[in-house]
This record gives structure tokens, sequence and C-alpha cells, in this order.
């Protein structure tokens, strides 16, 4: 039967997914935070996914996957030309995020589709432990 | 008469425990469907099942040294994860298929079910003989 350890790949997966749909979140709701210096201004943060053994004893071990770490973009921020808005600096400029809306919506689709790649391996799982335990039963 | 289960219930009983760990690599092949550099692996059934029926591992390694770590526990599984070769390798070195993936796991999860009622049956023919009814 499969063991406990297929539900922490699963789970793994589960959470790594859900800290991507956070970025995208974050991503889309700061899409139009714009600031008059670049360098404060919000910069596209995506999370760096990494592989992950479950013990360190076997290399044949299947793997997990969890988050390294989340990056902020080091695309340039857009400048405005917008010489009415409060926060325009001397020139006239104001400046956006380098969130690239587009991208930031396939990123969700994406994430949401292999969230329930995950949530289906976890039924599935949970469905043959539990005909194993039925097994000679009836 | 003494009975042998383990000869009664055949190939279906390890069978089962090969499908338990392809069950826990497709697992990670998913969870992996988006990690940069994650190369998606497979079990070679026919190798898995034949290193399960037979007890010792024909592969020994030779030790020089008290603090050598001996190969018992890797019999089964040397050789039996293999690396899919991909169709359509990804620019970041991700060659999980998730479609060819799902399919797998799907596969693996019928597969599963026909040897548990496999085994169901066993079961419910010893019973049969059990209480003669």
């Amino acid at each position: 039967m499969p063991s406990f350890k297929t539900f922490d790949i699963a789970a793994s997966g589960l959470s790594a997914q859900s800290v991507r749909l956070n970025t995208v979140a974050s991503n889309l709701a700061n899409a139009d935070s714009v600031s008059g210096d670049p360098r404060t201004v919000y910069r596209a943060r995506h999370p760096l996914f990494e592989a992950v053994r479950a013990t360190l004893s076997s290399a044949q071990d299947a793997s997990g996957v969890r988050v390294r770490g989340i990056v902020e973009s080091n695309a340039p921020p857009q400048a405005r030309y917008e010489p009415g808005h409060p926060l325009a600096d001397e020139q006239g400029y104001i400046y956006a995020p380098n969130v690239n809306v587009v991208e930031e919506m396939v990123d969700m689709i994406s994430a949401a589709r292999t969230y329930q790649n995950n949530i289906e391996v976890l039924n599935t799982s949970k469905e043959l432990m539990l005909a194993t335990l039925r097994l000679g039963q009836s | 008469m003494p009975i042998n289960l383990d000869a009664y219930l055949g190939v279906h009983a390890e069978a089962l425990k090969v499908y338990g760990r392809r069950t826990e690599v497709l697992a990670a092949n998913l969870a992996n469907a988006d990690t940069p550099g994650y190369r998606a692996r497979d079990i070679d059934f026919r190798a898995a099942l034949a290193a399960a029926g037979s007890p010792s591992s024909p592969v020994k390694l030779t030790t020089t040294h008290d603090a050598h770590l001996s190969a018992q526990h890797t019999q089964a599984a040397d050789g039996e994860l293999k690396y899919r070769i991909p169709l359509a390798p990804s620019l970041d070195g991700n060659t999980v298929d998730v479609q060819l993936e799902q399919a797998a796991f799907a596969e693996n999860a019928v597969r599963f079910q026909a040897t548990l009622t496999f085994l169901s049956s066993r079961f419910r023919g010893l019973l049969t003989a059990i209480t003669g009814q």
C-alpha cells in the first residue's frame, strides 16, 4: 500500500503551490503601487522551488518540494511621465512596479493546476489505503 | 495440511508493495512539476518485482574497513528507479510531463486496485475452505 510518505510529498507540493499563489496575489495587488523613487517601488516576487528528499539515507528516495526562497525580480520598474501626480519626482516621473500582469495570471493558473494535481494524488492515495485496510473483508 | 500463505498469495503481495512505491515516485514527480532542474523518475516495474521476489541481492559490496557501510539496505532499490526520457524538455531543466505523470498515476491506481481485488478473492477462497459454506 502507498506509505504515508505519499501524503507528505503531496502536502509539500500543496504548500509550495500555495506560497506561489500568495506571491501572485501580492504581485497583482501591488501592480499599481506607484512610487516616486525607482529604488523603493514594489518589485515582483517569485518563489524558487527545490526538490527535497524525505530522508537522507537513500539517493533513490522519492522527493517532495519546498520553497527555497522568494526572490524579487531584477527587471527595471516602469517609468511613467505624470507631472501632475503627487508622488512625481523633479523630472515629473513616477515609477510603477515591474509586475507583468499577464505573466502573473498565467502563473496563477499554473499554480492552481498543480495544486489540483496534488489534491488528486492525495485523494487517490487515501482511497488506495482505505481499500487496503478493507482487504479480506466481505 | 499446512498452507504456505506466501505461496498461496503468489506474486500479488509483492506487486502491491511495488505499486505502493510507484505511487510515491509518481507523487514526487507531480509535486515537483514546477521545480527547475527536477528530473522525472519512474520505477522499472519488471526489475522491481524481480528484485522483490528474490530475498537476497546477488550484488555484494566488498568492505575493507570496519566503518564501511554494507550494501544490505540497497538491495531492492538499485537499478529500478530510472529517469524518464523527456518528450519535450523545458528550458529550466525540468523533465516532468504532467499529463504523462497523471496518466501513469491513474494507471498505477487501477493496477493497485486490481491487485487488491485478486488478493481479496484469494482470502475469500481461504475463508470458503475454512468455513465450508
